[in-house]
């Protein structure tokens, strides 16, 4: 077990082949995985909202997309990894309840990953796989020693991307 | 604005307590009558946690849950959840309906589940109300069977907008024979914490 990085959620972590980072039970939250192909750096975000603007209290930079978003190729970057050989793969994003509600917050997973993508394009880091959306939570585990992704659900199966 | 949470002293630990112990007590009496059996419970804790350990409530991220959820709105506004070990949850199925052997969680059985859930939210709230004065209402439940880490992102998220800790108000109850396990979770938005305590006569600001 001393190969496996845990990342709770509003929370970042990097690392180097052969170790594996992973995140339990990611609901509403999207999981996003950058890795370095050459360096096989990889580093693993989970992050809870979509923009820390307009936001009264965001101490926390690994909470929201932008700001965890840069924190992480920030934190890849200091351990070797080139930012323009950085591939991304993200996952998450589900809607765990259904209410008929005018309630913004309820849709907060599909307005996660809208965010995360806008900004992983800007940066210019391809997405290569993502599995995202429904209304399942996810088990994800990111391999540093080939890029590979594992997505495991209750009900809805193991997926490999 | 300050963040409430980075200082709670044991008064407003104690008050908190108090509302826990009078929901869940008022919601486990209405357990107890709906299945004719005695329902124990725990002495409420008050957990203000910071979002990475969250997950790990409820017997570990990947524990498999039944929780229905329900917005409170009103004078008050948050959620209350009710949780289930899975198990526990088709055993409870099966006792309100005469011992009908609950195999999978179908339709029927998720339509019961959310009306226990109502039941027993209904009496949490109700009860809190009459403790502070405060009016406030529950939404139509919602029901997921998932890993508790997924659940509790919900409440999480909500609270991440204004925070970086959660107040979780939980309490455990225990049915003697199967020595089974549910939690009641009232979680007030950041907003109406202070609104909470006040109609208590607590003061938050020192």
């Amino acid at each position: 077990m001393d190969n496996i990085v845990k990342v709770g959620m509003a929370d970042l972590k990097t690392t180097f082949s052969p170790k594996i980072l992973t995140t339990l039970g990611l609901g509403s939250c999207v999981g996003i995985c950058l890795y370095d192909p050459v360096k096989k750096v990889a580093g693993m975000a989970h992050i809870m909202l979509p923009d820390s603007k307009n936001i009264r209290n965001n101490s926390n930079l690994f909470k929201f997309a932008d700001t965890g978003i840069d924190a992480l190729i920030d934190e890849m970057v200091k351990k070797g990894a080139s930012k323009y050989r950085l591939i991304s793969k993200i996952a998450g994003g589900s809607q765990m309840f259904s209410f008929a509600s005018k309630n913004d917050i309820m849709k907060i997973g599909e307005r996660n990953v809208i965010a995360v993508k806008k900004i992983l394009n800007d940066y210019n880091i391809p997405i290569k796989a993502q599995d995202t959306g429904g209304n399942y939570g996810r088990t994800i585990e990111f391999h540093s020693i080939d890029g590979k992704l594992l997505v495991k659900t209750i009900g809805h199966g193991i997926k490999e991307l | 604005m300050d963040n409430y949470l980075n200082n709670i002293d044991s008064l407003i630990l104690d008050v908190l307590k108090e509302v826990g112990n009078i929901g869940a007590g008022n919601a486990t009496t209405a357990l107890a009558k709906m299945l004719n059996k005695k329902i124990d419970m725990t002495v409420p804790k008050v957990n203000v946690l910071d979002f990475s350990d969250v997950a790990d409530l409820i017997g570990g991220a990947e524990t498999i849950v039944c929780s229905t959820l329900f917005e409170i709105e009103g004078d008050l506004n948050g959620s209350i959840m009710f949780l289930l070990e899975t198990e526990y949850s088709k055993k409870l199925v099966s006792l309100i309906m005469n011992g009908y052997e609950v195999k999978d969680i179908d339709d029927l059985a998720k339509s019961a589940l959310k009306e226990i859930g109502n039941i027993l939210s209904g009496a949490y709230v109700s009860s809190l109300s009459g403790l502070t004065g405060l009016n406030m209402k529950i939404s139509v439940p919602s029901l997921a069977i998932d890993m508790a880490g997924a659940i509790l992102s919900v409440p999480a998220i909500k609270f991440g907008q204004v925070s970086d800790k959660i107040l979780i108000i939980e309490t455990q109850f225990l049915e003697g024979n199967d020595n089974v396990k549910g939690y009641f979770l009232l979680v007030p938005d950041y907003d109406s914490y202070d609104i909470l305590l006040r109609s208590l006569g607590v003061s938050t600001n020192g």
